[in-house]
């Protein structure tokens, strides 16, 4: 990256802003669909998003779901320009309020400074999946109702790499499907990474991108996944247990999770990891994408096999 | 040691690697690529492990499939799709999960409960 695209860049963005001045543009990590970049302008920090050359669908749903979650008073960062369908900066894009915070899962699990949060985080996450599944669907038109099951088989046939556990827990969620607890709007990867944590606590819920219809209970069920435990030894975020996050959802929300129901949300979401794991890898064998670190993420897919065989058997039990 | 070649085996050499980036790589990098250093030590690892145990873990395969009555993974999956062991899912994941083991004993052994 050059100076010059980064100059040209920061005035494209104070245009946009109708700022006085832009600076300190630089580019942060981001993630498979997206760049995301960091600035400061006229004393406030801010975050920009922009689509990735050559992914189809621009930023789909997320710019309406942001502005709505933020009406609905959950804990989000403030959207400020939706570049949707602006040429300004040749892909589209969104520049929300920068929050302060700390979004890697195993310092906000481990690191001293965080002591005070993590006693806070598991009931925080409870209440800011209450709220967020109190958003009205219908302000947020693009969002669709999205079959998970069938989604999930379609992207493990795509890679053609079977695996007799999956077909189990694929059969076991088809003949134990709960019945819907409703249909809300869903944030899609509700989990530690996907957060701002600060001294307090949680301070934003990021990554709307897989937001969509569905059961609000996908949500938690997500959130449970040992994967997103990232080591720690309790359900719930890693931090917390079932029922600790259960009591901080019904208090937000009257409605008590219903533990049956969750678990089969946490049976599929673990599915679910392990397929985005062989896609994952694929995206490295089949030479789109050539990286070790995600060639390496293949030899995930038995922890999921391993958790399903857990979880299935002490359900059976 | 494999016939015909010398030492150092496949995985002296590869564990030479790992050394290195472990002792003179890991300290003089930070940020992305440290954290890029710390998954090829990893997947170092994974190889080594492999190496030391794959034989055993691939005749313990062979065998559940042959108990099985069915020649690869894929053919199990296809019978269990098709709902020719709906009536034993839980049976089936008990005989499949040594060998789900073996290959978490390889990826990741810490993960093992």
């Amino acid at each position: 990256m050059t100076n010059d695209v980064v100059a040209e860049m920061s005035e494209a963005i104070r245009t946009v802003l109708g700022a006085a001045s832009v600076s300190q543009l630089r580019r942060l990590s981001g993630g498979a669909s997206r760049e995301t970049w960091r600035f400061n302008a006229d004393n406030s920090d801010f975050v920009l998003q922009r689509v990735r050359n050559g992914t189809p669908n621009g930023l789909g749903a997320e710019p309406a779901v942001l502005k709505a979650a933020f009406a609905a008073g959950v804990p989000v960062p403030e959207l400020v320009i939706d570049g949707s369908e602006s040429t300004a900066l040749e892909r589209p894009f969104m520049i929300v309020r920068a929050v302060a915070g700390e979004t890697i899962a195993r310092k906000i699990l481990r690191d001293e400074e965080f002591t005070t949060a993590r006693s806070h985080l598991v009931g925080q996450l409870g209440r800011a999946a209450a709220q967020l599944h109190r958003i009205d669907p219908s302000q947020v038109p693009g969002l669709v109702v999205e079959d998970q099951i069938r989604r999930y088989r379609t992207a493990l046939d795509t890679v053609g790499e079977p695996h007799p556990v999956f077909e189990v827990a694929f059969r076991w969620l088809e003949q134990n499907m709960p019945i819907s607890t409703g249909t809300s709007v869903v944030h899609g990867d509700y989990r530690l990474g996907n957060v701002m944590v600060d001294h307090n606590g949680l301070s934003a819920i990021l990554d709307w991108e897989l937001s969509h219809l569905g059961d609000p209970m996908e949500d938690l069920g997500w959130l449970c996944v040992r994967a997103w435990r990232f080591g720690g030894a309790l359900p719930a975020a890693g931090l917390g247990s079932y029922e600790e996050l259960f009591d901080a959802y019904e208090a937000e929300s009257g409605v008590r999770p219903d533990f049956e129901v969750v678990r089969w949300w946490e049976i599929l979401g673990t599915l679910k990891w392990g397929i985005i794991c062989i896609s994952q890898a694929h995206t490295h064998l089949s030479g789109l994408v050539r990286s070790h670190e995600l060639a390496a993420i293949g030899r995930r897919v038995c922890e999921n096999e391993y958790d399903l065989i857990e979880l299935l058997l002490e359900d059976a039990q | 040691m494999t016939a015909p070649h010398d030492r150092p085996t496949a995985s002296e050499l590869l564990e030479s690697i790992r050394e290195w980036l472990e002792r003179d790589v890991l300290a003089s990098v930070e940020g992305r690529l440290q954290f890029h250093t710390r998954v090829a030590i990893n997947s170092m690892n994974i190889v080594l492990r492999e190496l030391e145990l794959g034989a055993a873990q691939e005749s313990t395969h062979a065998s559940v499939l042959a108990d099985l009555h069915v020649a690869s993974d894929a053919e199990l999956a296809a019978r269990i799709r098709d709902g020719k062991h709906d009536h034993e899912l839980m049976q089936l994941l008990a005989v499949l999960k040594p060998v789900v083991e073996d290959k978490v004993r390889v990826a990741n052994p810490t993960y093992l409960r």
